[in-house]
């Protein structure tokens, strides 16, 4: 990803900053990131897909921690990344912060946060979107 | 369609080859095949060569017409096809070939897979291998490949009870196999104790639970059956091809410890060649990280879900199991030139059908199987081959 092909980026600002997705009129099936069509439903899904913007709760599915990063990423190491289940289904992987990297659990609840993603050291741009914590219990 | 038989194989010695460039791995092992065909040269009608990402690892495109050239046939001007599926390129090239061959097309293939990994430092090799995962919704957010491997070993390791022993043994079994062989990258043994204090990679993934970036090519030549008895006493047929897709991204597949593809891949290849997981003799998976054996032997029917660390465990897959895999060393020991990995699996187990495998002849082998796995599993490729 060193390369600075900026528009790339830039395109998929939306999804990345507010976890929008879209969700078919059909079959009621939701998508992150946001689908043409749904592959179910197909051409009855056509002009039927609705924007959704998703909550920003959810599970660990599983996870590592990242030792060998790439350079854009060589300062966060090591840093734990995990595929979270959103509590309204799609599945999304993502960097866990603001945990020790022993408190990473299956099965544990998470929020999403909004925080910088990478560096890129080549064109100096930074790049921004979502990273999860744990879910604060409040009271 | 009619019947494709494997009349000669070659391959280079895999490894950190500076001395030798793209061409030269490519043309030797050309050369090789050619030789053990018993083929002139003349009869070939198409060249199919699987390379993953020349384009990075070389600064060079045009991989068809280029390996025709280097290979000394464009005065010949043979039709020369490149074929990419990620880590399986090579296996998809080889089922290419198959099928122009069993179409009655071609009479004659000449299939290769190369890669030369080791022009660009360490990083650049990892991050091209990374192209193969989904860079938007997973590199992008700072995974790896052996990050997500790793996240399928979390995964196997909490709803299986999987243990890090288990997958070290996996290492262990190819390093073992990988010594006897003289084309492999690594030809020593190593102990369960260095798998497990290897530094991480991603954890629990520790760097000796990961496969090597490898300079290296592979070929096999591919004739119309009925004619295969022109060129050698010893032809081995290709009796099932399977092949299928997935999701790019692991997030998006419903069981994180299947590979569906795998899965789909193996049942067509088993269906077309009307055998069961049962009934093969020796395989070899794709093992790019020692999970990625666990769940292949899962994925291939050869054990049940979940069973794959127990397996490793109790020995079935070692080369006097009852079940061998990998007795070429895998790509964990033999070393992984992408492109060239998916040829060389086929390679070994033509050797193995032929009785060519020397100390790691596997006694009485006459079915083999060779699995193909893209990235992390977005496509898989499967060939079942039979001793004629
Ligand atoms: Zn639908």
């Amino acid at each position: 990803m060193a390369d600075g092909a900026v528009p790339r980026f830039w395109r998929e600002i939306p999804q990345r900053y507010n976890l929008i997705g879209n969700q078919c009129g059909a079959c009621d099936r939701i998508y992150f990131p946001p689908r043409e069509s749904c592959p179910y439903c197909r051409r009855k899904s056509m002009g039927n897909m609705k924007e959704i913007k998703l909550g920003s709760k959810g599970k660990v599915v599983t996870y590592t921690i990242i030792y060998v990063a790439p350079e854009p990423f060589e300062g966060q190491a090591p840093y734990p990344i995990a595929i979270i289940e959103l509590d309204e289904g799609p599945r999304v992987t993502a960097q866990i912060v603001d945990c020790e990297l022993e408190d990473v659990k299956i099965g544990m609840r998470v929020q999403s946060t909004f925080r910088k993603i990478q560096e890129d050291g080549y064109i100096g741009a930074i790049h921004y979107g979502y990273k999860f914590k744990p879910l604060e219990v409040k009271g | 369609m009619r019947d494709v038989a494997i009349i000669g194989v070659g391959v280079t010695k895999f490894g950190e080859l500076w001395d030798k460039s793209f061409r030269n791995l490519i043309s030797e092992a050309g050369a090789k095949a050619i030789i053990d065909s018993g083929i002139s040269g003349k009869e070939i009608d198409a060249l199919y060569v699987g390379s993953m990402s020349a384009g990075r690892f070389v600064g060079q495109e045009h991989v068809g017409a280029l390996v025709a050239d280097c290979s000394g046939f464009s005065h010949m001007h043979i039709p020369s096809i490149r074929v990419e599926s990620a880590c399986a390129s090579g296996g998809l090239a080889v089922r290419q070939g198959y099928f122009s061959v069993a179409s009655g097309m071609n009479d004659v293939v000449v299939v290769g897979g190369v890669e030369k990994m080791t022009d660009v430092i360490g990083s650049e090799a990892t991050d091209t291998l990374a192209t193969g995962l989904d860079q938007e919704w997973e590199a992008f957010f700072g995974a790896t490949l052996p990050g997500i491997y790793a996240m399928i070993a979390t995964k196997h390791m909490h709803d299986y009870g999987t243990t890090r022993e288990q997958l070290a043994q996996v290492a262990v079994k190819n390093h073992a196999n990988g010594a006897l062989n003289p084309y492999a990258q690594f030809k020593r043994p190593i102990s369960i104790e260095s798998v497990l204090n290897a530094p991480f990679a991603a954890y629990p993934l520790g760097m000796l639970d990961c496969s090597p970036v490898s300079d290296g090519a592979a070929t096999v030549i591919l004739c119309a059956a009925e004619k295969a008895k022109d060129y050698t006493s010893k032809p081995v047929k290709i009796i099932g091809s399977g092949q299928a897709s997935d999701t790019l991204a692991l997030h998006g597949r419903k069981d994180i410890c299947t590979f569906e593809s795998t899965v789909h891949a193996a049942n067509m290849a088993y269906k077309h060649a009307k055998i069961e997981p049962k009934n093969i003799d020796v395989a070899e998976v794709h093992d790019c990280f020692t999970i990625a054996e666990i769940l292949a032997i899962e994925d291939l029917g050869f054990v049940k879900k979940g069973d794959g660390g127990k397996a490793i465990e109790s020995k079935i897959t070692t080369l006097d199991g009852e079940k061998p895999v990998n007795t070429s060393g895998g790509l964990k020991a033999k070393g992984h030139p992408v492109g060239a990995t998916g040829v060389a699996q086929i390679a070994e187990i033509v050797m193995q059908l032929r009785g060519d495998a020397d100390q790691r002849q596997v006694k009485d082998a006459n079915i083999g199987l060779a699995h193909n796995v893209g990235a992390s599993g977005a496509s898989s490729v499967v060939h079942i081959l039979e001793a004629i």
